[in-house]
């Protein structure tokens, strides 16, 4: 009952990097913890990972050759960790909170007994027991979980919560052979993204950002010729984006784009949930504009305006004689 | 053919709250209830399978798990195109994480026999993302999650979904049925019960149950049943922004300035 294992996320011959972010906590913990971290690669050929996971504290990588998992398949990958873990009988398990780790997780701490918390953000190890913290009831509150009782720990990391590893390491290449395993899904094919037809939310050193609070459609347009005349990009929250007001280009978040060079974020309407913060809350200065004085984008907006966005723009046009 | 749609009612909170006497909740006085967002698409999207089959051929089949007040949330359900409703009651539940939530999901999947156990992707306010895989991994069905879209006709024995990933990335998948299947947001846009449909909803019987009356034994049920605990719950110190005052003119005016600053 020790060390700490990593499963390795890939997707489309690249490591995610939301990987090194866990083998970032795992060496933060790994002293608390005791034992060995281990990083678990489970792919058709998975020495072809071997360099990119060779970072941090990772003593040693476990190579899981499954000649069927060309592509992440939940069942084959429960199977393969499922036997790992029940061989090594890891004190803590770290995976990203990523689609990927929804649609395994829950399947192997159930098979496996092990203590379990998803979209962790915190960790800390008390008279060797791991306690993990996330947030509650839209990010209002956190939540201290413990497990008692459970000798293994499985977690899921919120992306950004952890430092990513950094710095090589020389780990051992341990082959682990896992058991035969039925594929219950197939991968047919991939689509890209649309093609963001000259929308450039990762370059744009300047957006406006528009989310729920814009109301109606015939409300958006108004906010294209806003943003212009500020010589902004136009950004949006999800809803805007699945109500097919705005392009998915516009985006910003989890599932759309990361505002990567962004100075100065004005967001409008939109009250922050984590996804959407993803994208943007480490810009430097953001001011929020929102109806609602307890929303979650005033926790890490740099300035705050309670109100009206629809109304504050129609003051900006004025005052800018836009 | 049945599909079961498991609903959760979530909670949000009051502009100021307090928390339990224990400390490892909010006091529920202090809540809002509604039906999780994500759900309302997973249950559209149960109703537009129904509709697309011939009549009769489909029953779609929702689930709450809470108290009596949770009925709202299944009235709801029901007038947004479910046939039937099962509620079964908390009252023993006390430390239940999702995980002892999906063995109860997981018995009425059982008894039911459904085709489809569609789930909202995640609730809107913890984001745990843990039950409805749970129910799946508790059944041994096939699984996706996170699913943008579904071609699935009744009774095939599988179906074609696309989920999607992390930067719009989307896989086009085939999975075996019976499957369990997450739902994200903007799959489809969920309908708005008509008054008649709400009339309709109001006069219909809920089925109730107990997690004893479902089969599970007493070390399932509950805190037994779970694979975590709540050891306590804060309200986090955290940055507040400098807040704009005055009218919505000063603060457009104050709002023009700091853009200017910040682009010197």
């Amino acid at each position: 009952m020790s060390g700490i294992l990593i499963l390795a996320e890939h997707r489309r011959g690249e490591l995610r990097a939301a990987t090194l972010e866990a083998i970032g906590a795992a060496g933060q913990l790994k002293a608390a913890v005791g034992g060995e971290v281990s990083v678990a690669v489970i792919a058709t050929d998975p020495s072809a990972f071997v360099p990119a996971v060779s970072v941090g504290a990772v003593d040693e990588v476990v190579t899981i050759t499954t000649p069927e998992a060309a592509t992440f398949e939940p069942h084959l990958y429960e199977r393969a960790l499922s036997d790992l873990i029940a061989a090594r009988k890891p004190a803590l398990v770290l995976m990203p909170h990523s689609v990927d780790s929804w649609a395994l997780a829950p399947a192997v701490a159930i098979a496996n007994d092990l203590g379990f918390a998803t979209d962790v953000f915190g960790l800390q190890v008390e008279e060797g027991a791991v306690v993990a913290t996330r947030a509650g009831y839209q990010e209002k509150v956190f939540v201290e979980i413990d497990f008692p009782g459970r000798a293994g720990v499985l977690v899921t990391l919120r992306s950004g919560a952890f430092e990513p590893a950094a710095g090589p390491a020389q780990p051992r290449i341990t082959p682990f052979e896992a058991g035969d395993a039925q594929r219950r899904s197939r991968h047919l094919d991939w689509r890209d993204p649309p093609a963001t037809g000259g929308i450039d939310i990762p370059g744009s050193p300047f957006i406006l950002s528009i989310g729920r609070g814009v109301g109606d459609e015939a409300n958006v347009a108004q906010f294209l010729e806003l943003a212009e005349g500020l010589g902004a990009t136009l950004g949006c929250s999800r809803p805007i984006a699945d109500n097919g007001w705005l392009p998915k280009a516009r985006q910003v978040g989890q599932s759309g784009q990361l505002a990567a060079k962004c100075n100065l974020y004005v967001a409008m309407g939109i009250s922050g949930s984590v996804q959407h913060q993803w994208g943007m809350k480490h810009v430097e200065n953001i001011i929020a504009v929102n109806k609602d004085p307890e929303a979650s984008i005033f926790s890490i907006a740099r300035y705050g305006i309670v109100g009206d966005m629809l109304e504050i723009a129609e003051e900006v046009r004025k005052q800018k004689g836009l | 053919m049945k599909i079961l749609v498991p609903v959760k009612r979530v909670a949000s909170l009051d502009d100021e709250f307090e928390l339990r006497d224990d400390g490892r909740d909010v006091d529920p006085d202090f809540c809002e209830f509604d039906l999780n967002e994500f759900d309302e698409y997973a249950l559209e999207t149960a109703v537009l399978i129904k509709e697309a089959a011939p009549e009769g051929t489909v029953e779609v089949v929702v689930l709450t798990i809470g108290p009596d007040d949770a009925d709202d949330t299944l009235r709801k359900a029901l007038a947004k195109g479910a046939d039937r409703a099962i509620r079964v009651d908390d009252a023993d539940l006390g430390d239940a994480d999702r995980v002892a939530i999906a063995r109860i999901i997981a018995k009425v999947a059982e008894q039911e026999e459904p085709g489809l156990v569609l789930c909202g992707a995640q609730s809107s306010d913890f984001g745990h993302a843990q039950t409805g895989m749970s129910v799946a991994a508790l059944l041994g069905w096939p699984r996706v999650a996170v699913v943008s879209r579904l071609d699935y006709a009744p009774g095939a024995a599988s179906a074609t979904v696309e989920r999607e990933l992390e930067g719009g990335l989307v896989e086009r998948i085939e999975v075996e049925t019976p499957a369990v299947l997450t739902i994200q947001l903007g799959i489809n846009t969920p309908r708005y019960a008509s008054l008649r449909a709400i009339k309709q909803a109001n006069a219909k019987a809920i089925e109730s149950r107990t997690p004893t009356d479902l089969g599970l034994s007493t070390g399932e049920i509950g805190g037994a049943g779970a694979l975590s605990r709540v050891r306590r719950v804060y309200v986090p110190e955290r940055g507040k922004s400098e807040m704009i005052e005055g009218t919505p003119s000063q603060q457009a005016a104050r709002l023009l300035e700091i853009i200017e600053e910040v682009q010197g």
